[in-house]
């Protein structure tokens, strides 16, 4: 479903490479963990899957399902199927989140040459996606993130996910900031959405989270490239000895 | 007399002093009034429009920008406007005649046109000085206008809305609005015409008695040839509260003042203003506030949009009187640039005479939050929409204060209007 070849990036300000040829093969059902220490290109890595024009990829390719997406910008790129859950989601002031569902639902219908929902039809899916993740109805009426804590954010962009139904998934660090309850409500989230022509990408930095969301393969990132590649055991020898040993043996 | 080289009379300022030679017997007033208007006239005659050397117009340079000036048409075809929210009780002006006027339980409205005649005691066509372009040419010029009292006490839930409406040419308008003492009101103020040249003013007197409540709202949304110089006098007695709130939509020239003097203890002023601003357009909103007692509070919040080449000023005055001790006073200005060729000057001015007061003013020129951009194209809202989410967003937190759900959507949907065609 997704194969990144040979990937070079650098953010588009100052030149800096923060990719350094990195290769990964991600298969339709599959659930990919990448982790990393700190500073070893995992966030940059889902923006630029994502699409944010901050970074400019120099070399290589991103190809999903056979085909380039380089090209195309956030919105084409998500409405093709791509989801990226924020390490930080943005708190946008003045846009209602359900308004902003329903735009965002409809758009990539519309995108997809599919008609747009009804209200009813919108509030029905909405009602019955928040109800697992214990969003209430009242939160959905602020504005988009706006005075949300850390966890109701990242319970928000599980809810987006939900609805938006993507078929490439891309998790930034969502464990970050949770207590290990709405550590549980998120990854159970994750977990309704797993199927045989869906691929999920996993990004964190500790291994508490995939004991949740079990991996099929873990690739440990480090300074832009994907150093080493195993199944879920390597996340437990990764959380027993660091990432010096690894990194080191790979070096 | 002065003595001062004076700078001979441009083909706009000709225009004025020429017309009101020929229209003067045909508008109303008796002796006291005619001779007000003609020392207007003369006023604009021997100063001239004001230049960028007036401070107060400094931003607007009136006789550079106002290169010509329309004849009235007492014939213009004005279309109708309707009312902003259907409950709203209407009082119309069509090319500065009253055209229809509302009834409504504990509100008293007349003519000015007649009250100007009859030497109603508290209507006069004062202005503020030899560089109240606004005020004077609006002396010289008004035809006729509301006078509406909101009696003692008096609830009036309906909306009461003023629509100046006009079909091009030249059009003065003023409404002279008393809330006396408790009553509650409030009040749509709309300002319109089609796309032919034109030259419009509107002085507004709006007086709160004690204890009076008012949403004032003003929709500008004038032709895109026309000229709009509107000026607002508020004053407001002991506990009076005013939300008062503007919106300009559109016009060529657009110029809104403000002068307010809180003249009550405990008396609140919320003060709103969005403005939409594009083309080849130049929109002026220009405040000054008067705190000239103790314990009042004012909150003041100009939130505008500037694409293409348009040109925005702000201008916000605050003066706090020697005595007026816990004056509360916050102001912003927040502005969003969509192009390189737009522009937007803010100019607060605070003066403050009292040493126990919290007085307040901030202002932000942005473009739009590229990471806000990002995070909503991500969910595949493609740029063109999440850009006009966001724009809309920016004035929507301040629309959305308005306690009026049926007026906070129709005015959303003139910013969505907006948006479509500028966005």
């Amino acid at each position: 479903m997704l194969e990144i070849k040979n990937l070079h990036a650098r953010i588009a300000e100052d030149g800096t490479e923060i990719i350094r040829g990195l290769d990964l093969t991600v298969k339709a059902g599959e659930v990919a963990a990448i982790m990393g220490p700190n500073g070893s290109g995992k966030s940059t890595l889902s923006y630029i899957l994502a699409g944010r024009d901050d970074y400019e990829v120099t070399e290589g390719d991103i190809l999903y399902n056979g085909e380039s997406i380089l090209e195309m910008d956030p919105a084409e790129r998500a409405a093709a199927g791509l989801f990226l859950a924020f390490q930080y989601p943005m708190e946008i002031p003045g846009v209602a989140t359900m308004q902003f569902l329903k735009v965002a639902m409809n758009e990539q219908r519309k995108a997809r040459g599919e008609a747009e929902l009804t209200t009813p039809d919108f509030i029905r899916l909405v009602k019955e996606a928040a109800g697992s993740l214990e969003i209430s109805m009242e939160m959905l009426k602020r504005p988009l993130n706006v005075g949300f804590s850390g966890g109701e954010k990242k319970r928000a962009e599980i809810l987006q996910m939900k609805l938006l139904a993507p078929k490439l998934c891309v998790l930034d660090e969502t464990d970050s900031g949770l207590d290990i309850d709405a550590l549980k409500i998120v990854a159970d989230g994750v977990n309704s959405l797993r199927s045989p022509d869906r691929a999920t990408i996993v990004i964190t930095h500790y291994q508490r989270l995939l004991d949740y969301i079990v991996p099929d393969t873990v690739h440990v990132l480090s300074k832009g490239r994907i150093v080493k590649t195993g199944d879920k055991s390597l996340a437990h020898e990764l959380e027993a000895h660091g990432y010096a040993d690894i990194i080191n043996e790979a070096a | 007399m002065n003595v001062q080289s004076k700078l001979p009379l441009t083909a706009a300022e000709t225009a004025l002093v020429e017309q009101f030679g020929q229209q003067f017997s045909s508008l109303p007033g008796n002796a006291d009034v005619v001779t007000h208007r003609d020392r207007a006239v003369e006023a604009i005659k021997v100063n001239g429009l004001p230049t960028r050397r007036v401070e107060a117009w400094h931003y607007t340079d009136l006789r550079r920008l106002l290169s010509n000036v329309p004849a009235h048409d007492p014939v213009a075809i004005v279309d109708d406007l309707d009312s902003l929210v259907d409950s709203a009780t209407r009082f119309v002006l069509k090319n500065g005649k009253i055209a229809e006027e509302g009834s409504v339980e504990g509100i008293s409205a007349g003519s000015l046109a007649s009250a100007l005649r009859a030497d109603v005691s508290g209507v006069s066509l004062g202005d503020h000085g030899a560089h109240d372009a606004t005020g004077l040419i609006n002396a010289a010029f008004v035809t006729d206008g509301f006078v509406i009292t909101a009696q003692e006490g008096a609830e009036i839930a309906r909306p009461v809305e003023l629509q100046s409406l006009h079909g091009g040419g030249q059009v003065h308008t003023r409404n002279v609005v008393t809330i006396d003492a408790g009553a509650k009101l409030t009040v749509i103020d709309r300002h319109a015409g089609n796309d032919n040249p034109a030259l419009t003013t509107n002085v507004t007197e709006l007086k709160l008695r004690k204890d009076a409540q008012v949403t004032w709202i003003t929709v500008q949304e004038d032709g895109a040839a026309a000229t709009h110089l509107g000026q607002m006098n508020v004053t407001m007695d002991e506990g009076a509260k005013l939300t008062l709130f503007i919106a300009n939509l559109s016009g060529k020239l657009v110029r809104q003042e403000i002068n307010a003097d809180v003249l009550g203890e405990g008396a609140e002023l919320t003060f709103r203003t969005v403005n939409l601003i594009g083309g080849d357009t130049h929109c002026d909103v220009t405040l000054s506030l008067g705190h000239l007692v103790p314990h009042t509070t004012s909150t003041e919040t100009v939130r505008s949009v500037v694409t293409g080449k348009a040109q925005g000023v702000f201008q916000g005055q605050i003066n706090v009187d020697r005595i007026a001790q816990k004056t509360d006073a916050q102001m912003a200005c927040n502005t969003l640039l969509l192009s390189d060729d737009a522009g937007f000057s803010t100019k607060p001015e605070l003066e403050i005479f009292a040493d126990d007061v919290i007085c307040a003013h901030g202002a932000t020129v942005t473009e739009i939050d590229h990471n806000h951009l990002f995070y909503l194209m991500a969910r595949g809202i493609s740029e063109k929409t999440a850009r006009g989410l966001l724009i809309k967003a920016f004035v929507a937190e301040i629309v959305e204060e308005l306690d009026n759900e049926k007026l906070v959507e129709a005015l959303e949907t003139r910013i969505d209007a907006w948006l479509e065609a500028h966005g």
